[in-house]
């Protein structure tokens, strides 16, 4: 057997899911078929009682479907027969005569959870690695093997509702207390307890218990979900959907739709309505593209470089925002850190605010003595020779390449010999920053993106100088701090900055022509952007801004592009963004939540007439130019792949998921017609949207980015 | 200069009795305050001889949080005594001793006592962090209307006292949990368990009645009643494996193994042994049981092997004292829980685990059961944590000499990952 291994000691058998040459389970049709032969050795032995479910895996159980295999779907038909296969297997599961008890330690996802939902009864380890989730979602899919109908049915309407939605982890705790599991163990006993759950269902002196639901949840789910008030759940749960999709992903309606079908009609149609939406949604673009970024995000992973050395310390130059970021998320991936700013006083703060962002975990994934954990690993410090044993020194000074420089001279002075210095500037070339070193070969890009602990990517940018050590360490670095790096070359802005500069000048040309703040920014959330160009700049703080226009200023003028100098001139009139109160939109210093006010002033300031722009014209152009600059990117080598391009739009400027990246939605709409719009764009506005000779010459062979 | 030699030259404890029994209502100085001053009465010796009190003690009593000085001075030692008290968990009276011995070697005393305390009974009550900081800034409010800042957002929940959990503070996971983990790791059932308790209350109600405890027993009459305590009454001479078959799990439910017969009880007590350096000894008139050996303490992942110490401990003293684990004759192993001793004593019996975690090519040894805790442990005795050190320590004495033996061993495992072990030799020539 491929997939599993079948062990009877007495009148339990133990079913070991272990999947053959992987480290995980996964789910496949190969895997289902398998479990249905298995069902037979059981159904046939009489010796045999009930049976246990157990992963082989270390610390996990099953991570979900094998969505390499939604690759080869091909008709809407195909997809429905394949699941109602499925349905109809954990159907059988379900009424088996004898009891399955499924002992869960580790990951149960998506399809693994669906599994041990038509089981009898779930036992779970207590450990932080037990967890459960229905992550379809994050792929525009629903749960396809009867989650949208089991696990509303065990847990009650709104905690399925929700896992479906969010696709968020439960743990082991949280899961027992809404029922998802009967019980908890050790990890060291749950094979034992399992196979007494297992002896005791099948001679019935063990019987499922009734989770105990506070008052409260018992009100509600008495009240709300088994009566026609469930219409209120339903409608809440489509209206808070509503405004997170925006209407660009289609995955959530249909999950409300299947469970719904069954709380309402039943079984049977629900499970039916569960499968035809399946096989809807695993042929949508979104479900498409979601899938593909998967894929990419889980490619970018994989250091592509050999002769990394070892990183154990860390040194962290500046204890702001970013810097003080960057140590933390350094701390979590196990490195010492030393976090250097003027003073102890600065240096000391930022480890404070690092203290409190690591707090804001505790009670959740994290106990406050893990948190402890990491916060011993961090030293502030103000003098550069506390950096005479890093391995890796980290620059998050202001944006001066004055002043970066000069950093370089002093890291260097104390600095070991095989010291990586890497820069964590968003536009000013490394190889500028590297000429102030005596090994320049070892000066890199690392530019993180803020909010640091919580944004993945990194963008390494290697210079023509950079031996293959410095970028395979460089990269390794920043897989343990949990990113997702993108290698890109020296140019000005690399890729993401770049990219995004033009869209937010896009943004400012807007502004000039009249066209209102919120309308921009809210033009863009509807493409699909978590924020708007103008809070965003209103965030970074608009005199980055400007700064880094500076910096790219000459590049594009050399294209005949003129960037707008009106963020310039917002600065000197002391709009600065979020930090000084004022900047497109309004910010009073109780930083309450809710919709901004737009700054009127910053309006007369800028004085124009106002005009209306449909949204269309909005997304076009700052979807477009983005996009066209991203290929010309490719096009110029600053970039090494498409892959790249995507996963560096998306995760680090928020280029719309549903779209799958520049360079997978210029796939989707097909090259002749961004090159049509595109052209369209140059005659009204000028030579930015000029397409990238690569576009042409993809839209003229009609070659795809990915085929 | 040769080495100053440590002998144990008497030791005693007050009976064991479970938490909220005979001793509610004392603290821990006031049942710290009989032992020493049982111990002086017992051996003769006048306050000024003695050089050094040492105490362990866990759940301290923040009146008296340097127990050992405040119960010596009350138990009429000389203040000229300088007096400390440590904590290491269940092992708090080993360290106690290991200290006392240490400052004897160096020549720092000739006369040293060491022992320990602990009176769960008296557990004090903690208050959120929230409520303990609003009542230490109460202190300063000038107006009784300033008071109501006491409350302001504070749920009135919170102000309810709480009882601290027997918990790992690094990992949160209790003491039993931890055990039920160990003893399903090492495959140690839940009728093994309970077989291991019964043998513990057996040998314990066995040797009770024999009187082989009573040399180690002071009887103790305490306030309000002073009703005259000789024996120990966490010994449950009437258990039956139908009855321990019959509880339920406390830690892990409902499919743990660890319940409340096959663990150590609560338990209030106190313990102390007089340490003499060999020669003081001698000129003193005194003749000592046993003479201290190799000793070690060994520390692991508490969130992985909490209480394997003695599986650690083991190894190293036997081979710091060139024997082997045949060459003991009396063991003295900790029972915090009977799944624990059951681990460890597979533990030091599976040539895997030595390969694996001891860097050996075979196993510390195989254990012969007469050897090991002959008259009871921890389960049947009683843990009063910071007291078990010293009283493992005088059994091991007294067994050698009622068994005929040459060699103890007395390990324990603690809260922390912590282990301890240490060799006692037998005093030839002396009673």
């Amino acid at each position: 057997m491929t997939f599993f291994g079948l062990e009877t000691t007495g009148d339990v058998a133990v079913i070991y899911f272990d999947q053959e040459e992987s480290r995980v389970n996964t789910l496949s049709t190969a895997a289902l078929r398998e479990f249905a032969e298995v069902l037979d050795t059981l159904e046939r032995d009489p010796a045999v009682r009930s049976a246990v479910l157990y992963s082989r895996k270390e610390d996990s159980f099953v991570v979900g479907a094998d969505i390499g295999e939604f690759s080869t779907f091909e008709t809407p038909e195909q997809v429905v027969a394949l699941i109602r296969e499925g349905h109809a297997l954990l159907a059988r599961l379900e009424r088996f005569p004898k009891p399955v008890v499924a002992a869960v330690h580790g990951a149960a996802v998506g399809g693994g959870l669906e599994l041990i939902l038509a089981c009898h009864y779930r036992l779970a380890s207590g450990h932080p690695k037990t967890k459960f989730a229905l992550p379809e979602v994050n792929l525009g899919l629903l749960p396809g093997l009867g989650g949208t109908q089991r696990l509303p049915r065990l847990v009650g309407l709104q905690g399925g509702l929700e896992m479906a939605l969010t696709g968020k982890f439960v743990y082991a705790k949280p899961a027992l207390k809404m029922g998802l599991v009967d019980a908890l163990i050790h990890p060291q006993g749950l094979l034992e307890a399992g196979k007494a759950a297992a002896r005791g269902l099948a001679d019935a002196s063990l019987k499922r218990r009734e989770p105990k639901h506070d008052w409260r949840s018992r009100v509600t789910s008495t009240v709300l979900e088994r009566t026609p008030l469930s219409r209120v759940v339903y409608a809440q749960a489509e209206e808070t959907a509503r405004k997170r999709t925006r209407g660009n992903y289609p995955a959530p309606a249909k999950i409300i739709d299947a469970v719904r079908t069954g709380q309402e009609r039943g079984m049977e149609a629900g499970l039916e309505a569960e499968a035809r939406n399946f096989a809807e949604l695993v042929f949508t673009p979104q479900s498409k593209a979601l899938v593909h970024l998967f894929f990419a995000k889980n490619a970018s992973e994989k250091n592509p470089y050999s002769e990394a050395r070892p990183v154990t310390r860390v040194g962290v130059l500046g204890a702001g925002l970013m810097g003080a970021g960057i140590a933390q998320v350094s701390a979590e991936g196990g490195h010492a850190v030393k976090l250097k700013d003027r003073s102890l006083e600065i240096a000391a703060k930022g480890k404070g605010s690092i203290w409190k962002d690591l707090s804001k975990r505790v009670g959740k994934d994290r106990s406050s003595f893990e948190r402890d954990l990491i916060d011993a690993r961090i030293q502030p410090v103000e003098d550069y020779g506390a950096l005479a044993d890093a391995d890796l020194v980290i620059e998050a000074v202001l944006e001066d390449v004055v002043l970066k420089q000069q950093v370089v001279r002093d890291v260097e002075a104390v600095a070991k010999e095989d010291l990586v210095f890497a820069s964590n500037t968003s536009s000013i070339p490394i190889h500028e920053i590297a000429s102030a070193s005596k090994r320049s070969g070892q000066v890199v890009g690392m530019h993180y993106f803020s909010p640091v602990p919580k944004l993945p990517l990194l963008e390494i940018v290697a210079t023509e100088e950079n031996p293959e050590w410095v970028l395979a360490t460089a990269f390794a670095a920043g897989r343990a701090q949990g990113k997702t790096p993108i290698v890109v070359g020296d140019a000005p802005g690399f890729y993401t900055t770049r990219i995004v500069s033009l869209y937010m000048n896009e943004a400012l040309l807007l502004v000039e022509e009249g066209v209102g703040v919120r309308e921009i920014d809210g033009a863009v959330r509807d493409f699909g952007f978590p924020v708007g160009p103008l809070t965003l700049l209103d965030e970074v703080g608009i005199d980055v801004g400007a700064k880094i226009n500076g910096v790219l200023k000459r590049p594009f003028a050399a294209r005949g592009i003129t960037l707008s100098s009106r963020g310039e001139a917002l600065v000197e009139a002391g709009f600065l963004g979020r930090k000084s109160g004022k900047g497109f939109y309004v910010y009073d210093k109780s930083g309450k939540k809710g919709e901004k006010e737009v700054n009127e002033a910053l309006a007369r300031f800028v004085g124009a007439t106002k005009r209306d722009a449909s949204p269309h014209e909005i997304q076009e152009r700052l979807g477009l130019i983005m996009v066209n600059e991203a290929i010309l990117c490719l096009e110029e080598g600053v970039l090494r792949s498409p892959r790249d391009g995507d996963v560096g739009a998306v995760f680090g400027l928020g280029f719309p998921p549903f779209l799958g990246g520049p360079f997978w939605y210029v796939d989707t709409l097909g090259a002749p017609e961004v090159v049509r719009r595109l052209e369209g764009l140059e005659r009204q506005y000028g030579p930015r949207f000029r397409p990238a000779a690569l576009l042409r010459e993809h839209a003229k062979q009609e070659k795809l980015f990915y085929s | 200069m040769t080495q100053r030699k440590v002998v144990l030259v008497d030791g005693l404890r007050t009976p064991f009795r479970r938490s909220g029994t005979d001793y509610l209502g004392l603290t821990s100085y006031d049942v710290a305050r009989a032992a020493l001053r049982g111990l002086l009465n017992k051996t003769g010796l006048t306050p000024e001889q003695v050089g050094l009190v040492v105490m362990g003690n866990v759940v301290q009593n923040v009146s008296t949080s340097n127990v050992a000085r405040d119960a010596a001075l009350g138990a009429g030692f000389s203040h000229r005594t300088p007096a400390h008290t440590v904590t290491m968990a269940c092992i708090s009276a080993n360290q106690a001793v290991v200290s006392a011995a240490e400052a004897i070697r160096s020549g720092q005393a000739d006369v040293a006592i060491a022992g320990g305390v602990e009176v769960l009974s008296d557990t004090p009550p903690q208050f959120p962090l929230v409520v303990r900081k609003r009542l230490y800034e109460s202190q300063r409010y000038g107006s009784p209307l300033e008071y109501r800042k006491l409350l302001e957002g504070v749920s009135l929940s919170e102000f309810v006292p709480k009882a601290p959990k027997v918990a790992e503070y690094s990992t949160g996971e209790t003491m039993g949990e931890s055990a039920d983990r160990l003893a399903a790791a090492f495959g140690v059932s839940r009728s093994e368990q309970d077989a291991y308790a019964l043998r513990s209350h057996t040998l314990a109600a066995q040797a009770t009645e024999a009187g082989k405890l009573e040399a180690d027993i002071l009887p103790t009459a305490v306030p309000p009643d002073f009703n005259l305590l000789t024996r120990d009454n966490t010994i449950r001479a009437d258990s039956s494996p139908e009855k321990l078959a019959s509880l339920k799990p406390v830690f892990v439910k409902p499919f743990g193994t660890v319940t409340a017969g096959n663990a150590s009880p609560l338990t209030d007590g106190a313990s102390a042994v007089l340490l003499m350096e060999e020669g003081t000894a001698k000129a003193l008139g005194f003749a000592p049981l046993a003479r201290l050996g190799a000793y070690t303490f060994v520390a692991q992942d508490p969130g992985e092997e909490l209480l394997l110490g003695p599986a650690y401990a083991t190894p190293q003293v036997l081979e710091r004292a060139g024997v082997k684990l045949d060459d003991v004759d009396v063991i003295e192993l900790h029972e915090a829980f009977a799944g624990q001793v059951l681990a460890v004593l597979r533990a030091v019996e599976s040539d895997a685990f030595a390969r694996a975690k001891l860097g050996k090519q075979t196993r510390v040894g195989d254990v012969d059961m007469d050897k090991l805790n002959a008259w009871g442990g921890s389960l049947s005795l009683g843990h009063p944590f910071g007291a078990t050190g010293t009283r493992l320590l005088t059994m091991a004495a007294r067994r050698l000499h009622d068994e005929d033996g040459t060699l103890a061993l007395v390990t324990a495992c603690a809260a922390g990952g912590l282990g301890h072990a240490m060799l006692l030799e037998r005093v030839v020539g002396a009673r």
